[in-house]
């Protein structure tokens, strides 16, 4: 019987069925809401947001239900969808200054202008499971300091290149029209303001690994936290009909400035050097490790020779990508008989010839010790 | 957009951008997939003259925002302009080194000299040149080799010069560089790519 | 402009792509066939499908197909493989599009490993879903690099590998995804069709579109176009040959899948083409038919 193609279609069906079926779990269980995994798996849905370059919780926390948790397949579903959206225009670049920050640190000094705010974070958290979410969590809600708006909070970034300790960003970022890596295919070598999308929608683990790479010895760049800061900022949109600006969102997102030691070259005296990262929502993680990466990355234009994977442009730009890994990964599963055929083909004509060989080349007298 | 609407007396585009642009763009691969070959267009949009319906659906099917059009002054009028702006969007270039596509006539001369070839590791970083021409039949015959035809075709482009074939093998040399160009007269064109050789 | 073309109850455009996408994809075809063999970039989108599963077919196909049309989807040669069926009723679901499993009917086919056996005529579009489609990429990780070496036709490291399968095996080993020289200048990746297929591509009456969407991809090969098989002149080129002939029409001249059909190990060998196979056991079973009407 030639069962293994047969009933595709039924096949398919019926396995869509299922997939619904265990995504609904026990139904004596309430379901899901997409608030309450917008309000309680909010770290999810910032992930989903940054990688599938879409920012909209509930869209989000909506791929994040369907998908069942796996959170590679909500970036995908959320891509899918984002891809079919029409394109109005682009907004404004947004000023981190003026964000109303929600935490905000730098370990580079002591103290910065606008102060140093803890906020919420998992780093001072004993991990120890605590028995006490088992049964429900009615805890009151946390006493948070008046925010006062309107005081800006000058990057600590901006502090230091004021003084030439810091290089001034890069003069390809400015006023150049910037290529975008969802309508145009990827190149190489690839502008800065290309690498830097590559990488907001990049692989939070991947960025992770090749960023810890790089603290390794693998293109080390004496890496500080200038400033990771976390908060609310405006989004700004000129309409072609108005021809001035209006305040179209307010979004969250996570900004790190990693300033790096740069030892000089002929015409630069040494000084600081940035790696910039930026994600939606709180994601620190990822904008720490793309702000790495976005750095050792630089090592061409700084002239520090490329000798690292995280150095590597074709390297990392080329697999950064979830949503291509995923399925690159996975396609192994589809059907290669065909291929295989071949190869079984190929493989089994190579052996006869080497048996061939084989007998051809065995002298006599070698039966003879054989049958000894 | 501009700020021209429709009711302007601009030409309409097309009724049904999704499908007429896939008819229309399926005889446009016909024509690119056998060269030579005169193809006509279904269901044609109306010209806007001084342009064939041929070449005003061309226009209507490939072009937009993303891809600059320069017009040879014999077409670059008015409602030319209005119409390719209104219903593409495409930026109309002075010069041709800036244009992914042309629009041109046999009268000029060389016919497309100037517009960007590509380059070795880019060719298709190139300029495809749309020439209106009277008809696409009843000139001197010429033969075309190359890709997409079996053995040899002809075309008999009335007004092509001896001047166009020496400045077309010119193009050919280039290869993989090169323009490639487009034959349009009344709801018909021909495609003549870059690969193809020409010879009297 | 309206961009959007939307069928009653559905939320997308026809054929799924925006217009604005279809028109980058239909400029990046005819690029690709003036240039055969030359891998134009594309601005590839995300797919409602996962990368490696075809979304560079889709996407070509999208971008050409139209009611008038008859679609095909074939993977591993067979129409009701699990990832051609998802493909043909993601069109027949997007674009209102007709299908068939007839080749001969079929204005539209997109593939995946094969090439049909029943020979293609002028008219046909083939889309090839692709995987990998820098055919050097294997030998030269870097696409700047094989850029380069395609941009000077500098081919000699493809050269090295085959001699150098040559020298270890005595035979080029390569099985799929067998280099092709397009028209005297490109070499390219004919996807990952079995060497078998390599001759159908030469001088095909059909046009032949190569969509690769991860790598962001398009190359094509017009009708009639000369399509070799990298080969040396002491070892030209080859095809599979099987000793069986197939179980079902018993066809001697196609490839054959071979199936273990039980735990003794015993092997089947059928039609790897479904339809191809099912075509000549509709004839013999006509003829038969026939036969037995003489007969009485």
């Amino acid at each position: 019987m030639y069962v293994a193609v047969k009933g595709g279609e039924t096949a398919i069906a019926h396995s869509l069925d299922l997939l619904a079926d265990r995504r609904r779990g026990a139904r004596d269980l309430p379901e899901l809401t997409l608030d309450q995994i917008d309000q309680q798996l909010s770290l999810a849905v910032d992930r989903v947001m940054t990688e599938g370059s879409c920012y909209d919780r509930t869209l989000a926390a909506l791929a994040i239900k369907q998908a069942r948790g796996d959170l590679f397949e909500a970036v995908f579903l959320l891509r899918a969808y984002r891809t079919t959206l029409p394109r109005f225009g682009h907004s404004l670049p947004i000023d981190t200054s003026r964000m109303v920050a929600d935490r905000r640190i730098s370990s580079t000094f002591k103290d910065v202008p606008g102060g140093q705010v803890l906020g919420p974070t998992f780093d001072y958290t004993h991990r120890l499971l605590d028995f006490s979410l088992m049964t429900g969590d009615e805890r009151p809600t946390a006493p948070t300091a008046p925010v006062d708006t309107a005081q800006e909070l000058p990057r600590v970034g901006d502090i230091l290149e004021r003084e030439g300790m810091l290089e001034p960003p890069p003069p390809a970022d400015a006023g150049a029209p910037t290529q975008d890596i969802t309508r145009d295919p990827l190149t190489f070598p690839a502008a800065r303001a290309v690498r830097l999308q590559n990488l907001a929608r990049g692989d939070e683990g991947f960025l992770l690994a090749l960023g810890y790479s790089t603290q390794r010895g693998y293109g080390n760049n004496h890496p500080f936290v200038g400033e990771v800061r976390y908060g609310s900022v405006p989004v700004g949109f000129v309409p072609e009909e108005l021809g001035f600006a209006i305040e179209i969102a307010e979004i969250d997102v996570t900004e790190c400035d990693m300033v790096n030691q740069f030892a000089g070259s002929h015409d630069v005296p040494p000084q600081f050097t940035r790696g910039y990262g930026l994600a939606f929502g709180h994601s620190e993680r990822k904008a720490m490790s793309m702000a790495l990466v976005d750095r050792a990355l630089r090592a061409d234009e700084l002239s520090e020779g490329v000798t690292s994977p995280a150095q590597d442009e074709e390297f990392v730009l080329a697999h950064s990508d979830s949503v291509e890994a995923s399925g690159f990964v996975q396609h192994l599963k589809l059907p290669h008989y065909v291929d295989f055929q071949s190869e079984l083909v190929v493989v089994r004509t190579l052996r006869e010839e080497v048996e061939a060989r084989r007998r051809r080349s065995t002298p006599v007298s070698a039966f003879g010790q054989a049958a000894e | 957009m501009t700020g021209i609407t429709a009711s302007d007396g601009l030409a309409p585009g097309l009724a049904d951008p999704a499908h007429d642009s896939q008819r229309l763009f399926r005889a446009i691969l016909d024509a690119f997939a056998h060269p030579g070959r005169i193809v006509a267009l279904p269901e044609a949009p109306a010209a806007v003259a001084p342009m064939s319906q041929a070449a005003t659906a061309f226009i209507l099917t490939l072009i937009d925002r993303d891809t600059p059009l320069w017009l040879a002054p014999s077409f670059d009028t008015p409602a030319v302009r209005d119409f390719v702006r209104f219903h593409t969007g495409a930026a109309l270039v002075a010069f041709e080194a800036d244009a992914l596509f042309g629009l041109a006539s046999t009268e000029r001369c060389p016919l497309f000299d100037g517009f960007p070839i590509g380059n070795d590791a880019y060719p298709d970083r190139s300029a495809t040149v749309v020439v209106e021409v009277p008809s696409l039949r009843g000139g001197p015959s010429l033969t075309l080799r190359g890709p997409g035809i079996d053995g040899q075709a002809q075309m008999a482009i009335p007004g092509l010069t001896d001047d166009f074939v020496q400045e077309r093998a010119a193009n050919h040399a280039l290869f993989p560089c090169g323009v490639d160009l487009v034959f349009t007269a009344g709801s018909e064109l021909l495609a003549l790519p870059r690969s193809i050789v020409v010879e009297r | 402009m309206p961009d959007t073309n939307q069928d009653a109850g559905s939320a997308y455009n026809y054929a799924y792509l925006d217009e604005q996408t279809k028109r980058m994809i239909r400029r990046a075809i005819l690029k690709a066939i003036a240039v055969p063999g030359y891998q134009v970039p594309f601005g590839g989108r995300e797919m409602p499908l996962p990368y490696g599963w075809g979304t560079g077919g889709i996407q070509i196909t999208a971008s050409i197909i139209g009611r008038d049309d008859t679609l095909k989807v074939i993977d591993q040669g067979a129409d009701d493989t699990t990832n051609a069926v998802s493909i043909r009723r993601f069109f027949a679901r997007v674009a209102d599009v007709a299908t068939t499993t007839r080749t001969e009917d079929a204005t539209v086919i997109q593939t995946r490993h094969r090439v049909p056996e029943t020979p293609l005529r002028e008219g046909q579009i083939l889309v090839f879903q692709v995987p990998i489609p820098e055919p050097l990429r294997m030998l030269e990780p870097r696409e700047t690099e094989t850029r380069t070496l395609h941009a000077l036709s500098e081919y000699g490291v493809m050269q090295v590998s085959l001699y150098e399968s040559i020298a270890r095996h005595g035979r080029i080993s390569k099985a799929y995804n067998y280099p092709v020289l397009v028209n005297g200048r490109y070499i390219m990746s004919p996807s990952p069709i079995p060497k078998f297929d390599n001759p159908k591509l030469d001088r095909n009456p059909a046009l032949q579109l190569y969509g690769a969407g991860r790598e962001k991809r398009i190359y094509a090969v017009p009708p009639y176009t000369p399509v070799k098989s990298l080969d040396f002149e002491d070892h030209p080129f080859e095809i599979e040959r099987w000793p069986q002939s197939c179980d079902f029409c018993g066809s001697t001249e196609s490839f054959l899948d071979e199936m273990i059909v039980d735990d003794q190990g015993t092997r089947q060998f059928i039609c790897s083409d479904t339809d191809y196979c099912q075509e000549r056991q509709e004839n013999q079973r006509q003829e038969a038919e026939r036969q037995e009407i003489r007969s009485k």
